[in-house]
């Protein structure tokens, strides 16, 4: 397996693993999200047991960020080398005439889902990193003490309407990504093309409901302040 | 009809090319585009000018050698054609056509609208063949007995005539139709299963070599490739290579 990695088809498996990962992360991340629409009790017990379950936050948080930081880097490498393969461009090309525009463009819808990315990391991250492992609080409650932190945190998050737009726009990116990130990621693992058919439907849903439910919870709690 | 050509002039591989503008009157919508080619250079030659160098063989789509980037696509605007097999009916009478060479670091310009496709021989000499006994007593290939099904496929990976459209049309100048298909074609026959780890090792790290980008999913390739060669085949690829890895 030693040149495995080195090689072009090793690294789009690695590819398709890291996307693969991602993309079962934004389901579970999603499965909570959507539960403070119907009960923030529910809501603040999730995020009280993900933020404090050592499997979760010593085990796979360190993974998801590995995973993630895998992506994006490995996309950029990607797109540097394809560019490279060609050194003078074509002076008339027509890429709609025999590919999607999603696809030809990861890169872009990538980088839109990167820059929301930091913002995130600034709006919950960074705030949780501070209160549990730098003032030491892990107890998840309000200052008063009046129950736990974390609905409260997450409405007050989407009053701004400029923060609820640039959440908005990235998730248009994601779906578009997903669009063809989805089949993409199986195609590159090899599976074959009767189960990808069946998948593709599935992928296409994928691509439009969890985008789609991020915005609505977004919204949902921007004007139900 | 009439058109105006922008064709890509290059006089060696070491000098800078440049697109030129060149029109052409009374094409039969009946002509190859090959033709018309010929009838532009027929009317350079007779100006006293250097006609445009272009690769072509056969002229009925089995070669492989034409090779031109047509209005932004491999082999023109047809579905399932080679150059040499697209008609002038696909345009208008007024058009303006846009011809360049192949483009890709892996494909060097040699002159006008020939490059040199070395790098396709030299992944096929990497493993893109069965090594047979001649002795005399080699068994018969039809003696061994084969699911149509895989025949089938086996025969479809085959048509590929290597003629390097799927690179010119992929955002990455990604080689990897052509090499599935070349992988493919052995992998799925089993006189071509003995082979099979060393085969997709060596051929893909050639692939590599040559400067070949990688493979997004795009799906350009098997739309402009003349002989409809299937994504399914790069597929195949990648999990002959992951076997082919494990196995080490
Ligand atoms: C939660 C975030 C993300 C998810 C769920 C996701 C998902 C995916 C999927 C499923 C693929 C297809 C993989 C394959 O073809 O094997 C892909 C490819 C790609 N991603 Fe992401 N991605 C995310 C974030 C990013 C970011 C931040 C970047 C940064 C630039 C990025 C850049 C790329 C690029 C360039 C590709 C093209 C590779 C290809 O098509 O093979 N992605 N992504
Ligand atoms: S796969 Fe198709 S486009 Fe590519 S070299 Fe073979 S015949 Fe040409
Ligand atoms: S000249 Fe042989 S395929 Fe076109």
């Amino acid at each position: 397996m030693s040149g495995f990695f080195k090689s072009s088809i090793g690294r789009k498996y690695a590819m398709a693993l890291s996307a693969l990962f991602l993309m079962f992360f934004l389901l579970q991340h999603f499965a909570i999200n959507i539960l403070s629409v119907f009960s923030p009790n529910a809501f603040n017990e999730a995020s009280h047991f993900m933020g404090t379950f050592w499997v979760i936050q010593y085990v796979m948080q360190p993974v998801l960020i590995f995973g993630v930081m895998y992506h994006f880097i490995m996309g950029f490498i990607l797109e540097i080398k394809n560019r490279k393969a060609r050194v003078v461009k074509y002076a008339k090309n027509n890429g709609a005439a025999n590919s999607s525009w999603m696809s030809r463009n990861m890169i872009y819808s990538g980088l839109a889902i990167l820059g929301f990315l930091v913002l995130h990391f600034i709006d919950f991250w960074l705030p949780e990193i501070e209160t549990k492992y730098i003032q030491g609080d892990m107890s998840g409650l309000l200052a008063d003490g009046e129950g736990f932190r974390y609905y409260e945190e997450l409405t007050h998050k989407f009053v701004n309407p400029l923060r609820v737009g640039a959440y908005v726009l990235a998730f248009v990116f994601l779906s578009l990504h997903l669009m063809h990130g989805f089949s993409s990621a199986f195609q590159s693992s090899g599976v074959s093309s009767m189960r990808k058919q069946k998948l593709q439907a599935f992928g296409k849903a994928y691509a439009i409901i969890i985008p789609l439910g991020f915005i609505f919870i977004a919204l949902f709690h921007h004007f139900n302040h | 009809m009439n058109l105006t050509l922008k064709i890509w002039r290059q006089k060696d591989a070491q000098s800078k090319g440049k697109m030129v503008d060149y029109k052409v009157t009374e094409i039969s919508e009946h002509m190859s585009f090959l033709e018309m080619m010929d009838v532009l250079n027929e009317q350079l030659i007779n100006t006293g000018e250097e006609p445009v160098a272009f690769d072509h063989d056969c002229r009925e789509g089995i070669c492989g050698m034409c090779s031109m980037y047509i209005n932004g696509e491999a082999h023109g605007p047809d579905r399932g054609v080679t150059t040499c097999q697209l008609h002038m009916r696909m345009f208008k009478d007024g058009d303006t056509i846009t011809i360049e060479p192949f483009r890709a670091a892996a494909f060097p310009v040699l002159k006008d609208l020939v490059v040199d496709r070395g790098a396709f021989d030299r992944i096929q000499h990497a493993g893109g063949y069965i090594s047979v006994n001649t002795s005399g007593n080699t068994q018969d290939a039809n003696a061994i007995p084969i699911s149509k099904h895989a025949a089938d496929e086996a025969m479809d990976a085959a048509t590929c005539i290597g003629c390097g459209a799927c690179v010119a049309s992929c955002k990455n100048s990604s080689a990897m139709l052509f090499v599935g298909a070349k992988v493919s074609q052995y992998a799925l026959l089993p006189q071509g299963q003995v082979e099979a780890t060393d085969r997709v090792r060596n051929m893909v790290a050639q692939m590599d070599l040559e400067g070949f980008g990688n493979c997004t999913n795009t799906g350009a390739c098997e739309v402009e490739c003349p002989k409809g060669i299937s994504l399914e085949n790069i597929a195949r690829m990648n999990r002959e290579f992951l076997s082919a890895s494990i196995k080490g």
